[in-house]
């Protein structure tokens, strides 16, 4: 049973086709890496299952949600998914605690107390405990982006979606945020990443999906890194090496 | 007495409308030249010359048109001056005309960046010159959109200048309904032809804005 | 020519009387105007093209004529239609229907400028579109205009001098009936105009201090959004 499958998806953003019928699915607990090129449909791919993008065919099942009906109740998609963005989008006006309080407090409707406990027990897993007071601006690109990591796991979603993550960093900063990654991806949550770090899929990915021109190219466990199949996926990882 | 509203009427309105122009173009010329005055002043090396200035605006700013005014048309020839309706209006209009536009153009010509001061200053420019060759041709650029959207607001308030007797737009609708007594519909043609006066002029300035807002994106990709 | 002030001084009462109207009229207007203005901003930016279509017809209508026809439109409209209203009723509509046109140009500015990402971030942790307006976008957007805001306000309480054509009795209504009495419009123009003007300044101070109160982030750290 899968706890996000995409069946035959496609996707247009005026004449472009990004998606031209995209066919995976995640079962509970894995960990999935999506790789490929700038503009292979990865991002697209991934904001289509949280509904980000409204998707021309195909289906799309995130947790029971059929993502595609337009009666679908938006919300509890959202209370399952969460999701980080290469731009951390952190609310600038709002401290950090309070920018993980707020959807436990408005959404779910919990009391400030005890949106307090969670956000500081989820500041506690990507280690920020000591910034909780302190506004965006003030933390690094790479504490701001564990911030963000902290405000989707304090929803405690079902499937976490990574959007190109430590892409916006200073590579000396992505080490820290792909630790948190990994110790999440170690505590057993579904968690789908679109990333460039090779090796950092290779370390912690259960199954890796290789899109090409808005197909998926190539997928499989890890090996299909290191013994590409296909002569894209392998021209693809040099790039991504060198 | 009740009559419906004639061609005359409207022919009179529009006689109205006419000093409406009238009166926002002398407004315009009046304050505009106040107005450069007091960008001037704003922006001046001399420390007595800029206060005298920001004086000058946080008064006018702070005080009511319809105040200055009747300090005019009212107080004046009570101090011994007589003055006509046309002059009150002219030179009331021109006083908080020159306030507003004096602090649009102060934000444009700061809004020229400092290095084009020091090239033009390194260029052994004077400092009239550096103003007229190289900065004012800058910032008339800049100031161009809010100019012609502040021109609207000069439209607008001339509307006041009826409440001194004028009979521009609002004094014609007002002196019309004092005739046939249809308040209602009377005010809304006036409003009417004061929207067909200043809609051309505000969706003009937001189009010059928007290419502003373009050429300026396009100068930054160019730097940048 | 002697400037003599003692006539205007000793009806204090009356300027006084006129003053706390105008700063009524100023107080709950800049607060209806800002509500309103905020909806219409949003109605602006809606999918609901009725909505949008509506609240731009009203912006843009409203600031395309003379607040003081607008007065007068107010004022005969509601007659017409029956209704009798006091002066300072009327003033209160119609400086309400002026103020929210000009609010809500404003604020849709500001929430344009709040970055897609942003509401996007919200949207994804199940905030509904009134919970992303009103915690995510509203400070931001109130921060990024906040000059703006305040400089309208005060506009707005200088244009309330245009309700004593209605008589409404403001201050300006005020100067007009103690110049007719003493014969010394310079005077008490003059007189009026520094009380205006230490509105406007009290005014700039009193948001100065709400921003304090509304901004924390900024006040902590001093820099701008």
């Amino acid at each position: 049973m899968s706890i996000v499958m995409l069946k035959d998806v496609k996707k247009s953003f005026d004449k472009l086709q990004v998606l031209k019928g995209v066919s995976f699915s995640v079962a509970p607990g894995e960990v999935m890496a999506l790789i490929g090129a700038s503009g292979s449909g990865k991002s697209t791919a991934l904001r289509c299952i949280d509904r980000l993008e409204l998707i021309d065919s195909g289906e799309i099942v995130v947790c029971g949600h059929r993502v595609n009906d337009p009666q679908l109740d938006l919300r509890k998609l959202r209370l399952d998914v969460g999701i980080v963005f290469q731009s951390y989008n952190l609310f600038p006006h709002l401290t950090i605690e309070e920018n993980i309080t707020l959807a436990p407090r408005s959404v779910k409707k919990i009391s400030r107390a005890q949106a307090r406990e969670i956000a500081l027990a989820s500041l506690a897993k990507v280690g920020l405990s000591e910034k909780a007071q302190n506004y965006p601006e003030q933390l690094s690109g790479g504490q701001q982006q564990r911030a963000a990591i902290a405000r989707s796991l304090a929803m405690e979603p079902k499937v976490m979606l990574f959007d190109e993550v430590t892409s916006a960093l200073d590579p000396k900063l992505t080490g820290e945020v792909l630790k948190v990654i990994e110790a999440l991806a170690a505590s057993g949550i579904t968690m789908i990443m679109v990333t460039h770090e090779m090796n950092f899929a290779r370390r912690i990915a259960d199954k890796v999906i290789f899109m090409h021109q808005g197909y998926v190219h190539e997928s499989g466990s890890t090996d299909i890194l290191t013994s590409p199949r296909t002569s894209e996926l392998r021209e693809f990882i040099g790039d991504e090496l060198h | 007495m009740t009559t419906a509203i004639n061609p005359g009427h409207l022919q009179f309105l529009l006689t109205g409308a006419f000093w409406t122009l009238i009166l926002s173009l002398m407004a315009f010329l009046g304050g505009g030249a106040g107005g450069f005055l007091v960008a001037l002043g704003r922006t001046s090396p001399f420390r007595l010359l800029r206060i005298l200035a920001a004086v000058y605006v946080q008064i006018v700013q702070g005080t009511p048109l319809l105040i200055i005014l009747f300090l005019i048309y009212f107080g004046l020839p009570s101090l011994g001056f007589s003055i006509s309706p046309l002059l009150a209006a002219g030179v009331s209009l021109t006083i908080y005309v020159s306030a507003y536009l004096g602090e649009i153009w102060r934000g444009c010509l700061e809004s020229v960046p400092k290095a084009q001061w020091e090239a033009a200053e390194c260029l052994a420019l004077s400092r009239t010159q550096r103003l007229f060759k190289v900065i004012l041709p800058q910032a008339i650029r800049i100031a161009t959109p809010p100019t012609v959207g502040f021109s609207v607001q000069i439209i607008k308030n001339t509307s006041l200048t009826s409440v001194v007797g004028f009979v521009e737009l609002t004094r014609a609708g007002q002196l019309i309904n004092n005739s046939i007594f249809e308040p209602f519909l009377i005010y809304i043609i006036v409003a009417s032809i004061y929207f067909c006066l200043c809609f051309p002029v505000s969706a003009f300035s937001q189009r010059l804005e928007r290419s502003g807002a373009a050429r300026l994106r396009a100068l930054k990709a160019v730097s940048a | 020519m002697i400037l003599d002030f003692t006539a205007i001084l000793a009806r204090w009462q009356m300027l006084l009387d006129g003053l706390t109207l105008t700063i009524q009229l100023a107080l709950v207007t800049t607060i209806t105007g800002f509500i309103i203005g905020t909806l219409c901003a949003v109605a602006r930016r809606s999918h609901v093209v009725i909505a949008a279509r509506a609240a731009t017809i009203y912006v843009e209508s409203i600031r395309n004529t003379p607040f003081l026809v607008q007065i007068f439109i107010v004022y005969f409209g509601l007659s017409s239609l029956g209704f009798s209203f006091s002066p300072v009723a009327v003033a209160i509509i119609a400086l309400t229907i002026n103020v929210s046109a000009y609010t809500a140009e404003i604020m849709r500015a500001g929430f344009d400028s709040i970055h897609p990402g942003q509401w996007e971030a919200g949207e994804c942790l199940g905030l509904s579109r009134v919970q992303n307006y009103w915690h995510v976008a509203l400070r931001p957007a109130i921060e990024r205009v906040y000059s703006s805001l305040t400089s309208q306000f005060i506009l707005l309480m200088l244009a309330s001098s245009m309700t004593s054509q209605i008589s409404a009795e403001e201050l300006t209504a005020a100067a007009n009936f103690i110049q007719s009495e003493t014969y010394r419009p310079f005077e008490t123009y003059i007189i009026v105009a520094l009380i205006y003007l230490a509105i406007s300044l009290l005014m700039r101070l009193v948001f100065w201090g709400i921003a304090l109160l509304a901004f924390p982030r900024r006040r902590r750290l001093g820099t701008n959004l």
